[in-house]
Protein backbone atom coordinates (compact mmCIF):
# COMPACT_ATOMS: atom_id res chain seq x y z
CA UNK A 1 0.00 0.00 0.00
CA UNK A 2 1.26 3.48 -0.86
CA UNK A 3 0.97 5.11 2.55
CA UNK A 4 4.14 6.73 3.86
CA UNK A 5 2.56 7.30 7.27
CA UNK A 6 2.53 3.61 8.15
CA UNK A 7 6.26 3.40 7.49
CA UNK A 8 6.66 5.24 10.81
CA UNK A 9 5.03 2.33 12.71
CA UNK A 10 7.29 1.08 15.50
CA UNK A 11 5.37 -2.21 15.92
CA UNK A 12 4.55 -1.53 19.59
CA UNK A 13 1.28 -3.47 19.43
CA UNK A 14 -0.95 -0.86 21.12
CA UNK A 15 -3.33 -1.25 18.16
CA UNK A 16 -3.70 -4.99 18.61
CA UNK A 17 -4.04 -4.68 22.40
CA UNK A 18 -6.87 -2.17 21.88
CA UNK A 19 -8.74 -4.19 19.27
CA UNK A 20 -12.10 -5.64 20.41
CA UNK A 21 -12.22 -7.98 17.43
CA UNK A 22 -8.63 -9.19 17.85
CA UNK A 23 -9.60 -10.50 21.28
CA UNK A 24 -11.69 -13.20 19.57
CA UNK A 25 -10.38 -13.49 16.01
CA UNK A 26 -7.15 -13.86 14.06
CA UNK A 27 -7.20 -10.12 13.29
CA UNK A 28 -3.87 -8.63 14.38
CA UNK A 29 -3.74 -4.99 13.36
CA UNK A 30 -0.03 -4.68 14.12
CA UNK A 31 0.65 -7.54 11.71
CA UNK A 32 -1.63 -6.04 9.04
CA UNK A 33 0.26 -2.75 9.20
CA UNK A 34 3.61 -4.54 9.01
CA UNK A 35 2.66 -6.91 6.20
CA UNK A 36 0.88 -4.30 4.09
CA UNK A 37 4.20 -2.46 3.65
CA UNK A 38 5.91 -5.55 2.30
CA UNK A 39 3.30 -7.35 0.25
CA UNK A 40 -0.20 -7.48 -1.15
CA UNK A 41 -2.53 -8.70 1.60
CA UNK A 42 -5.77 -8.27 -0.36
CA UNK A 43 -6.80 -11.91 0.11
CA UNK A 44 -6.38 -11.95 3.90
CA UNK A 45 -9.78 -12.54 5.54
CA UNK A 46 -8.65 -10.60 8.64
CA UNK A 47 -9.11 -7.31 6.73
CA UNK A 48 -12.86 -7.85 7.12
CA UNK A 49 -12.84 -8.69 10.82
CA UNK A 50 -12.34 -5.04 11.81
CA UNK A 51 -15.44 -3.26 13.16
CA UNK A 52 -13.84 0.14 12.36
CA UNK A 53 -14.18 1.12 16.04
CA UNK A 54 -11.12 3.41 15.75
CA UNK A 55 -9.56 2.30 19.07
CA UNK A 56 -6.26 1.55 17.30
CA UNK A 57 -6.23 4.88 15.51
CA UNK A 58 -7.03 6.81 18.69
CA UNK A 59 -4.36 5.09 20.75
CA UNK A 60 -1.51 4.82 18.22
CA UNK A 61 1.49 6.57 19.84
CA UNK A 62 2.74 7.54 16.37
CA UNK A 63 -0.63 9.07 15.44
CA UNK A 64 -0.95 6.76 12.46
CA UNK A 65 -4.45 6.68 11.00
CA UNK A 66 -4.61 2.93 11.42
CA UNK A 67 -8.35 2.39 10.85
CA UNK A 68 -8.27 4.61 7.77
CA UNK A 69 -5.33 2.51 6.51
CA UNK A 70 -7.46 -0.64 6.93
CA UNK A 71 -10.24 1.02 4.92
CA UNK A 72 -7.75 1.76 2.13
CA UNK A 73 -6.49 -1.83 2.20
CA UNK A 74 -10.09 -3.03 1.94
CA UNK A 75 -10.66 -0.81 -1.10
CA UNK A 76 -7.59 -2.29 -2.76
CA UNK A 77 -8.91 -5.78 -2.00
CA UNK A 78 -12.35 -4.94 -3.43
CA UNK A 79 -10.73 -3.74 -6.69
CA UNK A 80 -9.21 -7.22 -6.95
CA UNK A 81 -12.64 -8.79 -6.53
CA UNK A 82 -12.27 -9.72 -2.86
CA UNK A 83 -15.86 -9.13 -1.79
CA UNK A 84 -17.65 -11.25 0.81
CA UNK A 85 -21.03 -12.57 -0.38
CA UNK A 86 -22.89 -10.88 2.52
CA UNK A 87 -21.37 -7.49 1.62
CA UNK A 88 -22.17 -7.93 -2.07
CA UNK A 89 -25.78 -8.56 -1.03
CA UNK A 90 -25.92 -5.29 0.94
CA UNK A 91 -24.53 -3.44 -2.09
CA UNK A 92 -27.21 -4.99 -4.28
CA UNK A 93 -29.88 -3.74 -1.86
CA UNK A 94 -28.48 -0.24 -2.30
CA UNK A 95 -28.53 -0.51 -6.09
CA UNK A 96 -32.06 -1.98 -6.07
CA UNK A 97 -33.68 0.24 -3.44
CA UNK A 98 -31.40 3.17 -2.53
CA UNK A 99 -31.26 1.73 0.99
CA UNK A 100 -28.82 -0.77 2.46
CA UNK A 101 -31.62 -2.12 4.62
CA UNK A 102 -34.83 -2.04 2.58
CA UNK A 103 -38.28 -1.95 4.09
CA UNK A 104 -40.38 -5.13 4.29
CA UNK A 105 -44.07 -5.88 4.82
CA UNK A 106 -43.73 -6.30 8.57
CA UNK A 107 -42.23 -2.85 8.99
CA UNK A 108 -44.63 -1.22 6.52
CA UNK A 109 -47.39 -2.33 8.88
CA UNK A 110 -45.55 -1.22 12.02
CA UNK A 111 -44.94 2.24 10.53
CA UNK A 112 -48.64 2.52 9.75
CA UNK A 113 -49.57 1.52 13.29
CA UNK A 114 -47.24 4.16 14.70
CA UNK A 115 -48.86 6.79 12.47
CA UNK A 116 -45.64 7.32 10.51
CA UNK A 117 -45.72 8.31 6.85
CA UNK A 118 -44.86 6.06 3.95
CA UNK A 119 -41.37 7.03 2.78
CA UNK A 120 -41.48 4.85 -0.31
CA UNK A 121 -42.61 7.41 -2.94
CA UNK A 122 -39.73 9.71 -1.89
CA UNK A 123 -37.35 6.73 -1.92
CA UNK A 124 -38.35 5.94 -5.50
CA UNK A 125 -37.46 9.45 -6.60
CA UNK A 126 -34.17 9.22 -4.72
CA UNK A 127 -33.41 5.86 -6.26
CA UNK A 128 -33.28 7.28 -9.78
CA UNK A 129 -30.59 9.75 -8.74
CA UNK A 130 -28.71 7.21 -6.63
CA UNK A 131 -28.53 4.83 -9.59
CA UNK A 132 -27.27 7.60 -11.86
CA UNK A 133 -24.52 8.39 -9.34
CA UNK A 134 -23.60 4.71 -8.83
CA UNK A 135 -23.29 4.34 -12.59
CA UNK A 136 -21.22 7.51 -12.81
CA UNK A 137 -18.72 6.31 -10.17
CA UNK A 138 -18.79 2.84 -11.79
CA UNK A 139 -19.79 1.26 -8.48
CA UNK A 140 -22.15 -1.17 -10.19
CA UNK A 141 -19.21 -2.47 -12.27
CA UNK A 142 -17.09 -2.82 -9.12
CA UNK A 143 -19.77 -5.01 -7.54
CA UNK A 144 -20.30 -7.12 -10.66
CA UNK A 145 -16.60 -7.88 -11.06
CA UNK B 1 -30.03 27.96 15.88
CA UNK B 2 -30.47 26.89 12.27
CA UNK B 3 -33.44 24.71 11.34
CA UNK B 4 -32.67 21.01 11.26
CA UNK B 5 -33.47 18.41 8.63
CA UNK B 6 -34.11 15.07 10.28
CA UNK B 7 -32.19 12.38 8.44
CA UNK B 8 -33.41 8.95 9.56
CA UNK B 9 -31.23 6.74 7.33
CA UNK B 10 -32.27 3.14 6.51
CA UNK B 11 -32.20 1.17 9.72
CA UNK B 12 -34.49 3.37 11.81
CA UNK B 13 -37.43 3.77 9.41
CA UNK B 14 -37.16 0.22 8.11
CA UNK B 15 -36.35 -1.81 11.27
CA UNK B 16 -36.89 0.36 14.37
CA UNK B 17 -39.59 2.87 13.39
CA UNK B 18 -40.30 3.43 17.11
CA UNK B 19 -37.02 5.36 17.33
CA UNK B 20 -38.22 7.61 14.48
CA UNK B 21 -41.56 8.14 16.23
CA UNK B 22 -39.87 8.91 19.56
CA UNK B 23 -37.52 11.40 17.91
CA UNK B 24 -40.40 13.24 16.22
CA UNK B 25 -42.32 13.43 19.52
CA UNK B 26 -39.31 14.65 21.45
CA UNK B 27 -38.22 17.29 18.90
CA UNK B 28 -41.75 18.70 18.83
CA UNK B 29 -42.04 18.73 22.61
CA UNK B 30 -38.74 20.62 22.86
CA UNK B 31 -39.94 23.20 20.29
CA UNK B 32 -37.04 22.48 17.98
CA UNK B 33 -37.45 23.76 14.41
CA UNK B 34 -37.14 20.72 12.20
CA UNK B 35 -38.47 19.08 9.05
CA UNK B 36 -37.84 15.82 7.24
CA UNK B 37 -35.00 15.44 4.77
CA UNK B 38 -37.19 14.12 1.99
CA UNK B 39 -35.80 12.09 -0.89
CA UNK B 40 -32.68 11.21 1.05
CA UNK B 41 -31.06 7.80 0.44
CA UNK B 42 -28.59 5.60 2.32
CA UNK B 43 -25.95 7.76 4.08
CA UNK B 44 -24.19 5.42 2.70
CA UNK B 45 -23.25 2.98 5.47
CA UNK B 46 -19.61 3.66 6.36
CA UNK B 47 -18.61 0.06 7.16
CA UNK B 48 -19.25 -1.18 3.66
CA UNK B 49 -19.19 1.70 1.17
CA UNK B 50 -16.32 3.65 2.71
CA UNK B 51 -14.39 0.36 2.71
CA UNK B 52 -15.32 -0.43 -0.89
CA UNK B 53 -14.83 2.82 -2.77
CA UNK B 54 -14.12 6.23 -1.26
CA UNK B 55 -15.44 8.22 -4.23
CA UNK B 56 -18.77 6.34 -4.32
CA UNK B 57 -19.10 6.78 -0.56
CA UNK B 58 -18.36 10.52 -0.80
CA UNK B 59 -20.63 11.01 -3.79
CA UNK B 60 -23.69 9.34 -2.25
CA UNK B 61 -23.10 11.14 1.06
CA UNK B 62 -22.74 14.46 -0.77
CA UNK B 63 -26.14 13.98 -2.41
CA UNK B 64 -27.75 13.84 1.06
CA UNK B 65 -25.73 16.86 2.16
CA UNK B 66 -26.83 18.81 -0.91
CA UNK B 67 -30.50 18.08 -0.17
CA UNK B 68 -30.02 19.87 3.17
CA UNK B 69 -27.98 22.66 1.55
CA UNK B 70 -30.87 23.29 -0.84
CA UNK B 71 -33.14 23.79 2.21
CA UNK B 72 -30.53 25.86 4.07
CA UNK B 73 -30.77 23.57 7.09
CA UNK B 74 -28.28 21.55 9.11
CA UNK B 75 -28.71 17.77 9.15
CA UNK B 76 -29.79 16.00 12.34
CA UNK B 77 -28.82 12.32 12.52
CA UNK B 78 -30.05 9.80 15.09
CA UNK B 79 -27.62 7.06 14.08
CA UNK B 80 -23.85 6.90 14.65
CA UNK B 81 -23.29 5.35 11.23
CA UNK B 82 -25.16 8.13 9.42
CA UNK B 83 -23.37 10.69 11.61
CA UNK B 84 -20.02 9.14 10.73
CA UNK B 85 -20.62 9.01 6.97
CA UNK B 86 -22.25 12.41 6.62
CA UNK B 87 -19.96 14.31 9.00
CA UNK B 88 -16.74 12.76 7.72
CA UNK B 89 -17.79 13.27 4.11
CA UNK B 90 -18.77 16.87 4.85
CA UNK B 91 -15.41 17.55 6.51
CA UNK B 92 -13.47 15.92 3.68
CA UNK B 93 -15.40 17.76 0.95
CA UNK B 94 -15.08 21.11 2.72
CA UNK B 95 -11.32 20.81 3.02
CA UNK B 96 -10.19 18.84 -0.07
CA UNK B 97 -10.77 20.80 -3.27
CA UNK B 98 -9.63 17.94 -5.51
CA UNK B 99 -12.12 15.48 -4.04
CA UNK B 100 -14.87 18.11 -4.04
CA UNK B 101 -14.34 18.73 -7.75
CA UNK B 102 -14.38 15.01 -8.46
CA UNK B 103 -17.58 14.50 -6.46
CA UNK B 104 -19.20 17.52 -8.12
CA UNK B 105 -18.38 16.08 -11.56
CA UNK B 106 -20.61 13.11 -10.61
CA UNK B 107 -23.29 15.26 -8.94
CA UNK B 108 -23.52 17.39 -12.09
CA UNK B 109 -25.13 14.41 -13.84
CA UNK B 110 -28.16 14.73 -11.55
CA UNK B 111 -28.10 18.55 -11.66
CA UNK B 112 -26.65 19.04 -8.18
CA UNK B 113 -23.59 20.72 -6.72
CA UNK B 114 -22.01 20.38 -3.29
CA UNK B 115 -21.19 23.77 -1.77
CA UNK B 116 -20.20 23.01 1.82
CA UNK B 117 -22.63 25.34 3.56
CA UNK B 118 -24.17 23.17 6.28
CA UNK B 119 -23.21 21.19 9.38
CA UNK B 120 -24.03 17.61 10.36
CA UNK B 121 -25.35 17.09 13.88
CA UNK B 122 -26.08 14.04 16.02
CA UNK B 123 -29.04 14.23 18.36
CA UNK B 124 -26.87 13.52 21.42
CA UNK B 125 -24.31 16.28 20.84
CA UNK B 126 -27.09 18.57 19.61
CA UNK B 127 -29.16 18.13 22.78
CA UNK B 128 -26.06 18.48 24.93
CA UNK B 129 -24.70 21.62 23.27
CA UNK B 130 -27.77 23.45 22.01
CA UNK B 131 -30.40 22.50 24.61
CA UNK B 132 -28.36 21.39 27.61
CA UNK B 133 -28.79 18.66 30.21
CA UNK B 134 -29.96 21.20 32.82
CA UNK B 135 -32.82 22.42 30.67
CA UNK B 136 -33.92 18.84 29.96
CA UNK B 137 -33.74 18.04 33.66
CA UNK B 138 -36.10 20.94 34.43
CA UNK B 139 -38.62 19.77 31.82
CA UNK B 140 -38.97 16.35 33.35
CA UNK B 141 -41.70 16.07 35.94
CA UNK B 142 -41.39 12.39 36.71
CA UNK B 143 -37.75 11.31 36.76
CA UNK B 144 -37.09 7.77 35.52
CA UNK B 145 -35.63 5.78 38.35
CA UNK B 146 -33.65 3.36 36.25
CA UNK B 147 -30.13 1.98 36.29
CA UNK B 148 -28.84 2.48 32.76
CA UNK B 149 -25.81 1.07 30.94
CA UNK B 150 -24.92 3.92 28.61
CA UNK B 151 -23.40 2.83 25.30
CA UNK B 152 -21.98 5.77 23.31
CA UNK B 153 -21.13 3.74 20.21
CA UNK B 154 -17.78 4.15 18.46
CA UNK B 155 -18.66 6.59 15.71
CA UNK B 156 -20.34 9.12 17.99
CA UNK B 157 -16.92 9.72 19.58
CA UNK B 158 -14.28 8.62 17.11
CA UNK B 159 -12.21 9.68 15.28
CA UNK B 160 -11.95 12.33 18.03
CA UNK B 161 -10.09 14.71 15.68
CA UNK B 162 -13.18 14.81 13.45
CA UNK B 163 -15.87 14.67 16.13
CA UNK B 164 -14.37 17.32 18.43
CA UNK B 165 -16.48 16.08 21.35
CA UNK B 166 -13.57 15.56 23.73
CA UNK B 167 -11.69 12.34 24.50
CA UNK B 168 -13.04 8.90 23.72
CA UNK B 169 -11.71 7.05 26.78
CA UNK B 170 -13.94 8.58 29.50
CA UNK B 171 -16.61 10.73 27.86
CA UNK B 172 -19.40 12.18 30.04
CA UNK B 173 -21.78 14.19 27.85
CA UNK B 174 -24.13 11.34 26.97
CA UNK B 175 -24.20 10.20 30.61
CA UNK B 176 -25.27 13.71 31.64
CA UNK B 177 -28.17 13.60 29.19
CA UNK B 178 -29.20 10.17 30.48
CA UNK B 179 -29.05 11.38 34.07
CA UNK B 180 -31.18 14.41 33.13
CA UNK B 181 -34.05 11.92 32.62
CA UNK B 182 -33.66 10.79 36.23
CA UNK B 183 -31.95 7.53 35.26
CA UNK B 184 -28.60 6.68 36.77
CA UNK B 185 -25.70 5.99 34.43
CA UNK B 186 -24.08 2.92 35.99
CA UNK B 187 -20.34 2.49 35.43
CA UNK B 188 -19.31 -0.81 33.86
CA UNK B 189 -16.10 -2.32 32.55
CA UNK B 190 -15.50 -1.90 28.83
CA UNK B 191 -18.04 0.91 28.56
CA UNK B 192 -16.50 2.51 25.48
CA UNK B 193 -15.91 -0.82 23.73
CA UNK B 194 -17.58 -1.60 20.42
CA UNK B 195 -20.96 -3.42 20.30
CA UNK B 196 -19.50 -5.64 17.58
CA UNK B 197 -21.78 -4.71 14.69
CA UNK B 198 -19.76 -2.21 12.65
CA UNK B 199 -17.41 -2.43 9.71
CA UNK B 200 -19.54 -5.03 7.94
CA UNK B 201 -18.69 -7.59 10.67
CA UNK B 202 -22.28 -8.30 11.71
CA UNK B 203 -23.45 -8.90 8.15
CA UNK B 204 -20.55 -11.17 7.19
CA UNK B 205 -19.45 -12.74 10.50
CA UNK B 206 -22.37 -12.89 12.89
CA UNK B 207 -20.74 -15.21 15.43
CA UNK B 208 -17.66 -13.02 15.73
CA UNK B 209 -19.75 -9.91 16.15
CA UNK B 210 -21.81 -11.58 18.88
CA UNK B 211 -18.68 -12.43 20.85
CA UNK B 212 -17.98 -8.70 21.13
CA UNK B 213 -21.61 -8.09 22.09
CA UNK B 214 -21.43 -10.75 24.75
CA UNK B 215 -18.30 -9.13 26.21
CA UNK B 216 -20.40 -6.02 26.74
CA UNK B 217 -23.57 -7.79 27.94
CA UNK B 218 -21.70 -9.82 30.56
CA UNK B 219 -20.27 -6.64 32.06
CA UNK B 220 -23.55 -4.74 31.91
CA UNK B 221 -25.30 -7.62 33.64
CA UNK B 222 -22.62 -7.71 36.32
CA UNK B 223 -23.14 -3.99 36.95
CA UNK B 224 -26.84 -4.69 37.57
CA UNK B 225 -28.63 -2.50 35.04
CA UNK B 226 -32.30 -2.17 34.10
CA UNK B 227 -31.60 -1.24 30.48
CA UNK B 228 -29.03 -0.33 27.85
CA UNK B 229 -29.26 3.21 26.48
CA UNK B 230 -27.75 3.76 23.02
CA UNK B 231 -27.51 6.54 20.44
CA UNK B 232 -27.48 4.42 17.30
CA UNK B 233 -29.92 1.95 15.71
CA UNK B 234 -27.14 -0.39 14.62
CA UNK B 235 -25.80 -0.71 18.19
CA UNK B 236 -29.47 -0.97 19.22
CA UNK B 237 -30.07 -3.83 16.77
CA UNK B 238 -26.86 -5.57 17.77
CA UNK B 239 -27.84 -5.54 21.45
CA UNK B 240 -31.52 -6.31 20.85
CA UNK B 241 -31.38 -8.93 18.08
CA UNK B 242 -28.02 -10.06 19.46
CA UNK B 243 -29.59 -10.96 22.80
CA UNK B 244 -32.31 -12.90 20.98
CA UNK B 245 -29.63 -14.71 18.94
CA UNK B 246 -27.59 -15.49 22.06
CA UNK B 247 -30.73 -16.68 23.86
CA UNK B 248 -31.18 -19.34 21.17
CA UNK B 249 -27.70 -20.57 22.11
CA UNK B 250 -28.85 -20.76 25.74
CA UNK B 251 -27.52 -17.44 27.06
CA UNK B 252 -30.35 -15.15 28.11
CA UNK B 253 -29.55 -11.65 29.38
CA UNK B 254 -32.97 -10.09 28.92
CA UNK B 255 -31.75 -6.48 29.17
CA UNK B 256 -34.12 -4.07 27.36
CA UNK B 257 -32.47 -1.79 24.79
CA UNK B 258 -33.53 1.86 24.57
CA UNK B 259 -32.42 4.56 22.13
CA UNK B 260 -31.95 7.94 23.84
CA UNK B 261 -34.89 9.43 21.87
CA UNK B 262 -37.06 6.72 23.41
CA UNK B 263 -35.67 7.24 26.92
CA UNK B 264 -36.28 10.98 26.72
CA UNK B 265 -39.76 10.29 25.36
CA UNK B 266 -40.52 8.07 28.36
CA UNK B 267 -39.20 10.74 30.74
CA UNK B 268 -41.44 13.31 29.05
CA UNK B 269 -44.43 11.07 29.78
CA UNK B 270 -44.98 9.19 26.51
CA UNK B 271 -45.98 5.59 27.01
CA UNK B 272 -43.64 2.72 26.09
CA UNK B 273 -45.80 1.80 23.08
CA UNK B 274 -45.84 5.39 21.80
CA UNK B 275 -42.05 5.36 21.56
CA UNK B 276 -42.04 1.83 20.12
CA UNK B 277 -40.39 -0.04 22.98
CA UNK B 278 -42.77 -2.92 22.23
CA UNK B 279 -41.06 -3.33 18.83
CA UNK B 280 -37.88 -4.62 20.44
CA UNK B 281 -37.09 -8.34 20.40
CA UNK B 282 -36.17 -8.23 24.08
CA UNK B 283 -39.20 -7.45 26.19
CA UNK B 284 -38.77 -7.44 29.95
CA UNK B 285 -42.06 -7.02 31.87
CA UNK B 286 -40.18 -5.95 35.01
CA UNK B 287 -38.73 -3.00 33.11
CA UNK B 288 -42.13 -1.94 31.76
CA UNK B 289 -43.54 -2.11 35.32
CA UNK B 290 -40.82 0.22 36.57
CA UNK B 291 -41.66 2.73 33.83
CA UNK B 292 -45.39 2.44 34.55
CA UNK B 293 -44.78 3.02 38.27
CA UNK B 294 -42.87 6.22 37.55
CA UNK B 295 -45.38 7.45 34.97
CA UNK B 296 -48.38 6.80 37.25
CA UNK B 297 -46.62 8.34 40.25
CA UNK B 298 -46.80 11.91 41.49
CA UNK B 299 -44.73 14.59 39.76
CA UNK B 300 -41.69 15.70 41.78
Amino acid sequence: MKNSEILTCLQCGTCHASCPSGRYTSLNVRKIVRDSIRKDISDEPELWMCTTCYNCQERCPRGIKVTDAILTLRSEAVKKGEILPAHRKVCRFLIETGNSIPIDDKHRLLRKRLGLGNPEPAHKKALKEVRALLASTKFDELIKA
Amino acid sequence: MRELSLYTGCLIPNRYPGIEKATRLVLDRLDIRWSELKEAACCPAPGIYRSFDKITWLTLASRNLVLAEEKNTDILTICNGCFSSLMDANNILKSDTGLRNEVNSHLKKIGKEYLGTIEVRHIIEFLYKDIGAEKLDKLIEKPLELRAAVHYGCHLLKPTKERKLGGAECPVFFDELVEATGAMSVPYEGKTNCCGAGGGVRSAMLETSLKMTEYKLERMEKAGVDCIVDACPFCHLQYDWGQAELAKAGKAYNIPVVHYSQLLGLALGYEPEEVGLNLNEIINPGFEEKIALVQKGKPR
